[in-house]
């Protein structure tokens, strides 16, 4: 087993023990196998993680773990507590079934990034691709840069935030969920609309790009997308097509 | 699901170690597709007038026999053709044998001598090797690591539609030169089959990506550039499909209008790689600096010698 602990010695902050889990020389179960039996508030570094999926998933206790590197399918998913920062890129479905806890990737993401996600918060500083927060249930998804096609399809609960542009079928079949959208909209999805921004959005998104990190949004002048509701139920009597 | 590698080399840097490169891609993606697997490695041509023709040969047991068996089929094929035809590479499961270009005659014969054998790929470049077993047995079986060459694509294959044969196995070779790999499902393959069996091109197997390969080898012998004719294919067929698609001269990645299926690009000076996922890239040289993307929906991207 790859695993060493040293000391963080951040100058004039008190040492804290990091836990360094090396993958060039342990396997996906024996890392998050570790991960899992640290002690809640402990810190982790993962290394030489070579876009290896499944990294860190289902912790159910608060840690703070830094990948190193970029990183496959998976990471952090059906996390509940734990802060995760990854120093690359990641794959698909990022923090997919968040309960709690951050995920921050200060790369790019892939495919599905927050899918179905119910808390927490899902940080992504480059772009994401298409499907970002697919059937999201009430986590909050902060992308800096843009989105792919049919990003929040089928959103339940929750927020995404998009600090550059939006693909084609943005929102498409959107539930209750919320997108706020800082660049371009290349189209809206079936039963997404444009609303008007009040008070409660502006700060909304001021607190989630300020939780993020992004300097580059400003809140009063995204748009918002949220549900037209016509899809919510079948009504053969009123002739709708399908 | 199935996995799908290429390499690409941009400069001669790694010719010499192509085979070497890709055997760990293709193992990688064993997670992907395992039941069976292959590759089109793309060398130095053959002479002019001449064709590399991978041939299988069904039910010979040892390396002894074969080597007997392709001996005889050599000098038949020199009688029947009055032709030069060479062995240039002896292999577990037949050979690759240098024949004339005349494709027809070249097959016709080879089926005469060894009803048993099939012609799997042909071109000046290309080599295609397929089998039905684990990706890492088959690139040791073959001895993928020691192939040389200027470009490869390679498939790992989890069955969902059809049979698992060697004939069912990715590549799809049926035009000179021509290999393509497929990860996803076409959902009107039974139709756009019975269409091109009226214009009387007919498919060996009941697989899908087969009938996409006939379809861009139907457009390049019109004289289509590989990209007219993937936009061909995409226009005819339905269905998920990230498709990587080799020619003597091209290479393509191409991705359906919903980008269902994974692929990841990668560029460096030397080379262009392309996997299903980013994990079955990390073992090539110069990755960490590499340009890493994802082609978008219905995005061709082409590279060319």
């Amino acid at each position: 087993m790859g695993q060493v602990t040293a000391v963080a010695v951040a100058p004039g902050a008190p040492a804290t023990p990091v836990t360094e889990l090396d993958c060039a020389s342990m396997t996906t179960r024996e890392v998050n196998a570790t991960l899992r039996q640290l002690p809640p508030g402990s810190t982790a570094r993962i290394v030489n993680v070579q876009g290896r999926h499944n990294i860190a998933v289902g912790l159910s206790h608060h840690l703070d773990i830094e990948i190193d590197g970029h990183a496959g399918y998976f990471i952090g998913a059906l996390g509940d507590g734990p802060s995760i920062t990854v120093n690359g890129f990641v794959g698909w479905s990022l923090a997919e079934n968040l309960m709690s806890g951050t995920v921050r990737v200060l790369g790019n993401a892939s495919e599905c990034c927050g899918a179905t996600s119910h808390g927490g918060a899902i940080i992504v500083h480059g772009d994401a691709s298409s499907r970002a927060g697919i059937s999201l249930k009430g986590a909050e998804l902060a992308i800096g840069g843009d989105v792919g096609h049919m990003s929040g399809f089928m959103a339940q609960a929750g927020t995404i935030l998009v600090g550059g542009n939006a693909g084609h079928a943005l929102g498409d079949s959107l539930y209750e969920a919320v997108i706020y959208v800082a660049g371009s909209i290349a189209s809206l999805g079936s039963d997404a609309r444009i609303e008007e921004l009040t008070e409660d959005d502006v700060a909304a998104v001021t607190s989630l790009a300020d939780r993020a990190g992004f300097d580059h949004i400003s809140p009063q002048d995204v748009t918002r997308v949220a549900s037209a509701k016509q899809l919510y139920h079948f009504d053969a009597l009123r002739e709708q097509k399908y | 699901m199935c996995g799908i590698v290429g390499l690409h080399l941009k400069t001669p840097r790694y010719h010499d170690v192509l085979g070497h490169l890709l055997s760990p891609m293709l193992d990688c993606m064993g997670t992907r597709g395992s039941n069976s697997a292959g590759l089109a490695i793309y060398g130095e041509p053959v002479p002019q007038g001449f064709f590399r023709y991978s041939i299988r040969i069904d039910g010979v047991d040892s390396t002894e026999e074969m080597k007997s068996v392709v001996t005889a089929l050599v000098e038949a094929l020199s009688d029947d053709l009055s032709a030069t035809v060479t062995c240039e590479r002896l292999r577990p499961d037949g050979a690759v044998l240098v024949a004339p270009e005349t494709v027809a005659a070249v097959s016709s014969c080879i089926r005469t001598r060894r009803p048993d054998a099939t012609v799997v790929a042909f071109g000046r470049h290309v080599e295609v090797v397929k089998d039905v077993g684990a990706p890492r047995e088959i690139c040791l079986r073959h001895e993928i690591s020691n192939r040389t060459g200027f470009q490869g694509i390679g498939h790992t294959r989890m069955a969902t539609e059809s049979a698992v044969t060697t004939d069912h196995s990715h590549p799809f070779a049926p035009y000179p030169d021509l290999a393509l790999v497929h990860n996803g499902s076409f959902s009107n393959h039974a139709t756009v089959r019975r269409r091109l069996e009226k214009e009387g091109i007919t498919c060996v197997t009941d697989n899908d990506s087969e009938v996409a390969a006939r379809l861009v080898a139907r457009e390049l012998g019109k004289g289509a550039t590989l990209e007219v004719a993937l936009k061909h294919m995409g226009n005819e067929m339905d269905g998920f499909y990230t498709l990587l698609v080799a020619t003597g001269t091209e290479f393509a990645v191409m991705r359906d209008s919903f980008a269902c299926k994974p692929l990841v690009v990668a560029e460096t000076d030397d080379y262009v790689a392309v996997t299903s996922e980013y994990v079955a890239m990390t073992s090539l040289p110069g990755i960490e600096t590499a340009t890493v993307h994802e082609p978008m929906p219905e995005e061709i991207h082409v590279w060319g010698r």
